[in-house]
Order: C-alpha cells, then sequence, then structure tokens
C-alpha cells in the first residue's frame, strides 16, 4: 500500500479525466480522498526509520546512458513527502469550498491531482531524468491550473506567461542535466557525488554546470530575473495560489537545489552567484510589494521575496537553514493564501485592498488566523517564521556581511509591508458595500484555516523542526542578531501602522515600484525588439532568397531558356537540316580531335 | 597514280555539293538528288579506302565494297519512298517548294 503513495493522486487524475468530467461531486471526492490517501501513506513512511523502494532500469541505451526508476527516501525526501500531502490535503478540502460553484470543477481536481503525484515525484526522485520530467509536469499543471478560468484574457495571458518563462530556466536545467551526464556518465544522485572529485580540476565546467542547474530553480522558483511569471500567476483561483505558487511548486526549486547541493558547492562561484540572486529577489520583491494593491499580489511578492531568502541559504551553502526556511514559509504562506482567498470569496471577488477595511468584525476566523500567518511572515517571536528568517540572517552575519546588511533591510520591508496590508484589509472603516456586508466562510473553508494557523505558529520551534521536520539547527551565536531582527521588525511595522492607519488611499506613489521596476515593460519591449528583427529577417529572407531566388528564378529560368529555344524553332526545314550538320561537325570534331 | 587523298579529296568536295544542295535548294526532287549525292560522295570513299587496303594475300579489303553494295540499295529504296512521298505531297499541295511545307500537319 505504501508503494502506492505518488500513485493515487495519479490514478485520481486519470479516473476524473477518463470517467467522472460530467460528475463534479464525484470528482471532488476522488481527488480528496487520493491526496488524504497519499497523506495516510506519507506519513506512514515518515514514521518508519527505513523504507527502501524497488527500484528498476527504465532507460537504457548502450550501457552509457542509464536512468532507472528510483525512489530516494531520506530524511529529506521523507519531510517533504509529509509536507506536500499535509498541505496538499488541506487545500484539497479548502477547495471544495472555493470551487463549489464552479463550472469546471471536475478539470480542477483532476489537474489539482496530476500536480500532487508530479510534485510527490520531484520530492521522490532519484535521479535527474525522473526529477526533470516530474518537474515539467509540475510546470504543465501549473499552467493548466493558472489557465483554469482560460475563457478570460488575463488568466489565459498569466497561464502562457508561466509556462514560456519556466521553460527558459528549463532549458538551462536540461544543458546542466547533459554537462554532469557527460562529465559523470550518470544521473543518479548518488552516482554523481563520488565521481565529482575527477571534475575538481575543471572549476570553470563545474561553475558553468552548477549555474545551469540553477538557471532550473531560478525559473520555478521565480527568482530574479525570470520572477516576472509569479505575481501573474496569482490569476489562477486562489487555492492554486496556495499550494503551487506559495507551497510547493516554487518550493521545488529550492528542494531541488539542496538535493544536488554536493554538485553546487564544489563551485565557490556559483554559491556566491545564487547567494546575490536570492538576496537582490528578496530586496526587490519586497520593495515592490510595499506599493502593490491587490492582496494576492502582495503575498505573491512575498512570496519572491521569502523564496529569495531561502536561495540565499542555499547560496551561503547551508541547506538546513533553507530547508527550514521552506518548511515554515509553506505552512505560513499556504495559511495566509487561503485566508486571503477567504477574504476574496466573501467578499465577491474583490482583491483590492483599498475595497475593504474593517474585515476583523466581520470575519473573525479569517482575521486571527491570517494574523498568525502574517506574524510568523514577519519574523515576529514565537511564530516559525522567525526561526526560520533568523537562521538565514544568522548565517549571512557568519558569512557574508553585504548580503547580510541587505537581508536585514528586506526584514525590514517584509515588516513594513505585511502589516500595510493587516492594518488596511482588517482594520480601520469598511469602505465599500461588499466589505461591510460580508460574513464568515463555510467550515470548509475556515477547517484548514483553523489547522494550517497553529503549525505556522509552532513550526520553528526547535523541538519540532528537529523531531518531526529530522532537521538540525544552525547553532547560535549570540543575541546580536535576533535583536537587531527583532528591532527592524518593530521599526517595519511600527512605521506601516503609523502611515496606513485610518487611510483610506495610498499615501505614497512610488511609480518605479507601482511598476515593478518597470521589468514586464523591459520584457516586452526587448521581445518585440528581437521578434521585429528576427521578422525582418525572416521576411527579407522569405521574400529575396524564397520567392525571387528559388521561386521565381526557376519560373523565370524556364521561361527564359524556353524564349531563347523558341527562336530556333523556325518551322524551316533547311534551317534545322544546317543545325544538325552543325551538331554533326561539332560532335566529330570532339571525338576525333579531342 | 592517284592517291587515297586524292580520292577522299573529290569524295568531300561531292559531299559538300550535296550538303550545299540539300541546305539551299528550294525544289524537293533537287533536295532528293542532292542527298544522292552525298551517298555517293560516301560510297567513293568508301571503295576508295577498300582499293587502298591491301590484304597480306594481295587482295583488296572487300568488306568495304559490301559495304557500298549495301547503301545503295538501301538509297534505291529510300529513292523510291521519297518520291512516293513527293508524289502524294504535291498531289496534297500542288508543290514542291520547302518553304510551302512548314508545319508539321495538314
Amino acid at each position: 500500500m505504501k508503494s502506492m503513495l505518488p500513485w493515487y493522486a495519479f490514478i485520481s487524475a486519470t479516473v476524473i479525466t477518463l470517467f467522472a468530467l460530467r460528475f463534479k461531486a464525484l470528482s471532488s471526492f476522488i481527488s480528496v480522498a487520493a491526496v488524504l490517501g497519499s497523506f495516510i501513506c506519507s506519513c506512514l513512511v515518515f514514521a518508519r526509520s527505513s523504507v527502501s523502494a524497488p527500484e528498476f532500469t527504465w532507460i537504457e541505451l548502450g550501457g552509457v546512458f542509464k536512468v532507472p526508476l528510483g525512489f530516494v527516501l531520506d530524511s529529506l525526501s521523507k519531510t517533504m513527502l509529509v509536507l506536500v500531502s499535509g498541505i496538499g490535503s488541506l487545500i484539497h478540502i479548502y477547495s471544495l469550498g472555493y470551487m463549489r460553484n464552479d463550472e469546471g470543477k471536475s478539470r480542477y481536481f483532476a489537474a489539482l491531482s496530476l500536480f500532487m503525484f508530479a510534485m510527490l515525484g520531484i520530492v521522490l526522485s532519484n535521479n535527474f531524468v525522473m526529477l526533470f520530467v516530474f518537474w515539467e509536469l509540475v510546470g504543465f499543471t501549473s499552467y493548466v491550473l493558472i489557465g483554469h478560468w482560460f475563457y478570460r484574457d488575463a488568466p489565459a495571458e498569466a497561464a502562457k506567461k508561466a509556462f514560456i518563462t519556466t521553460r527558459i530556466g528549463d532549458f538551462g536545467f536540461m544543458i546542466g542535466i547533459l554537462m554532469i551526464w557527460a562529465a559523470t556518465g550518470s544521473v543518479v544522485f548518488t552516482q554523481i557525488a563520488p565521481r565529482l572529485p575527477i571534475l575538481m580540476a575543471h572549476p570553470a565546467f563545474l561553475t558553468v554546470t552548477a549555474l545551469l542547474i540553477f538557471c532550473g530553480a531560478i525559473g520555478k522558483s521565480a527568482q530574479f530575473p525570470l520572477h516576472v511569471w509569479l505575481p501573474d500567476a496569482m490569476e489562477g483561483p486562489t487555492p492554486i495560489s496556495a499550494l503551487i505558487h506559495a507551497a510547493t511548486m516554487v518550493a521545488a526549486g529550492v528542494y531541488m537545489l539542496v538535493r544536488v547541493a554536493f554538485v553546487i558547492q564544489t563551485s565557490q562561484t556559483a554559491l556566491l552567484v545564487i547567494a546575490w540572486i536570492g538576496t537582490i529577489t528578496a530586496v526587490m520583491a519586497a520593495l515592490i510589494a510595499t506599493q502593490q494593491n491587490d492582496i494576492k499580489r502582495i503575498l505573491a511578492y512575498s512570496t519572491l521575496s521569502q523564496l529569495g531568502y531561502m536561495v540565499m541559504a542555499v547560496g551561503l551553502a547551508s541547506n538546513e537553514a533553507a530547508i527550514f526556511h521552506l518548511f515554515t514559509h509553506a505552512f505560513f504562506k499556504a495559511l495566509l493564501f487561503l485566508a486571503a482567498g477567504s477574504v476574496i470569496v466573501m467578499l465577491h471577488h474583490e482583491q483590492n485592498i483599498w475595497k475593504m477595511g474593517g474585515l476583523s468584525r466581520n470575519l473573525p476566523i479569517t482575521f486571527l488566523t491570517f494574523v498568525a500567518g502574517a506574524l510568523a511572515l514577519i519574523g515576529c517571536p514565537p511564530f516559525s517564521g522567525f526561526f526560520s528568517k533568523d537562521a538565514i540572517l544568522t548565517l549571512a552575519y557568519e558569512r557574508n556581511m553585504p548580503i547580510f546588511v541587505v537581508g536585514l533591510f528586506t526584514a525590514f520591508l517584509t515588516a513594513f509591508y505585511v502589516m500595510r496590508l493587516l492594518v488596511i484589509v482588517f482594520f480601520g472603516k469598511p469602505r465599500s458595500d461588499i466589505a461591510r456586508k460580508s460574513k464568515e466562510s463555510p467550515f470548509v473553508m475556515t477547517g484548514p484555516l483553523i489547522v494550517l494557523a497553529p503549525l505556522a505558529t509552532i513550526g520553528g520551534f526547535a523541538f519540532f523542526a528537529r523531531n518531526f521536520f529530522a532537521l538540525p539547527i544552525e547553532k547560535e551565536v549570540g543575541a546580536l542578531v535576533p535583536v537587531l531582527a527583532i528591532g527592524v521588525l518593530i521599526l517595519g511595522s511600527g512605521l506601516a501602522i503609523g502611515f496606513y492607519r485610518n487611510r483610506t488611499s495610498e499615501p505614497f506613489d512610488i511609480a518605479l515600484l507601482r511598476h515593478k521596476f518597470y521589468f514586464d515593460e523591459l520584457y516586452n519591449w526587448l521581445i518585440d525588439w528581437t521578434q521585429e528583427l528576427l521578422a525582418r529577417i525572416a521576411a527579407f529572407f522569405d521574400r529575396w532568397i524564397i520567392d525571387a531566388g528559388a521561386v521565381g528564378g526557376s519560373g523565370g529560368g524556364t521561361w527564359g531558356i524556353g524564349a531563347l529555344l523558341r527562336l530556333v524553332q523556325v518551322g524551316n526545314l533547311q534551317a534545322y537540316l544546317f543545325l544538325f550538320g552543325l551538331g554533326i561537325v561539332a560532335l566529330i570534331y570532339f571525338a576525333v580531335f579531342r | 597514280m592517284a592517291t587515297l587523298g586524292d580520292y577522299l579529296i573529290v569524295s568531300g568536295i561531292l559531299f559538300a555539293i550535296g550538303f550545299a544542295g540539300v541546305l539551299l535548294r528550294r525544289n524537293l526532287i533537287i533536295i532528293l538528288m542532292s542527298l544522292e549525292l552525298m551517298l555517293n560522295a560516301a560510297n567513293l570513299s568508301l571503295v576508295a579506302f577498300s582499293r587502298f587496303r591491301v590484304q597480306p594475300t594481295g587482295l583488296p579489303d572487300y568488306n568495304a565494297q559490301v559495304f557500298v553494295f549495301f547503301i545503295i540499295t538501301v538509297a534505291a529504296a529510300e529513292v523510291a519512298v521519297g518520291l512516293a512521298i513527293l508524289v502524294a505531297l504535291f498531289r496534297a499541295r500542288q508543290t514542291t517548294d520547302v518553304k510551302d511545307i512548314s508545319s508539321l500537319k495538314f
């Protein structure tokens, strides 16, 4: 039964797609049952100290390219299993409420099941090829789910943007995998590791390989400069934003980096690049988040920012800190998104925070759970985010001072924009009719919130992390870092409360941040420009080489030769004979005298 | 004593006269006659070759003379067919001038 772990979701997706697309209630039931089955299996696997899975050969080409169908079951993947299937279960249940009146409910649940299958596959893969296959599969399900409401323009565009942008990163990832295979002759993680020392003599090769693999994470985990797809992905249903674009799929990039950390850590240059990309993403996203007005977009930018922290930790060569933050973030960000979804549904799909206000009275459960998530996000002790963010900041303090300073500034910004969100949405007076008349969500939606809130709260305690996640915690170094972190937290929160209390509109207007550093405009311009150039080259080629050269040339040539030869056809017998005689003379000349 | 070269020159002159007649004259009967002249020029050179290629036995090479007989026979047949066509043509078109016969089909 345990060996079925990832397959429940796959069977569910297949059954729904083939047989149950017409029966909405049945499909949602199948999907929820499958994810609960996966969750129970994950818990059983987690509880057992040693579990082995059968391994057999999947692809074998001439003895040089071997891909086994094998699973890795260490503490890292076991913990990820519980996390993915656990949060997945809660979000499936929540979806029952969020999507209850949706036309495409069956399609939604089929894609959700397929996503669960692919995500569990990523976690369990023991080689690069399997990982890549599942990696693309989550990309595809993400595309399907972002574009769930495909009949509207914005989600359709966002789905395309997400898919294409991540594909750019995946291309680098694929080349990286091929380079690893070419150098070591294997794609299995455990076989690559002992063969790496041979490559130590070629540091440049290792750096390039590590950075190409990191490209995959840049795309999937939405790091700078491929971060543009994630905020747009918020066009999808909110449970999808919570599950795929906050808790699991975008964290898959970080998980992959940790899984192949033994490759990345062979190159100091690559580590430095990774750390700085994470840092830039963290601070850039936090800056943008301070000027956004859409509740889900603010959360999306905070996701970007937190992913930046995780990548920063990977770049600082600490898997523990990265994974620790991944876990706590999965809990509190799923919680925040689900709470935001509860607000959005109760406000009839209003997402502008300036149309909300005073919701703490109408949606008490949502409010309390949202506060728990928000406090965890800004790293307020004793909520989980405090410990994990502190672990990363301590690490940065020890290993790279400039990164620490930027990281601390990001923590300040995080406190600022989260408090801004909290104050505007839940306090003050309601700023619209729907906000005034809103009421609490049904239990099927608040239930998962109530489960997630305590997890987001206690998820960071050392005993919890160590015993439940089987993670070692970085050693404590004095009180300086926590004190600084709490200092910027109080400063940021205080400023936000001071600025935004009792406001009815945005007091600042920073165009650069509101337009997200003009990344979309830049990319549009770039794409337009390259496309125009390519189109011009193609048009030139088509007009002059194909049309004028090949088509016109053969036509005109035939016509011209015909016109020339027509001059010979005079209809005079004796002229023909004369030519005939000339021909014979020429023949004799060539036959005899040459 | 005439040499092989002399015979060949005469043969060449005859052939050239015949070819010029075929090319330049307009009357089909004259053209047929010129054709015969060209054939006989070839015959002349063949006979000359036969005469000057003496075998070790002291006899000339008769192969060429046999060839000439064949040519004469074929030429006779050709003239018979050619004149028949010419008569038929004259009956149809009342002319033997090649300028008037420039189409492939009546």
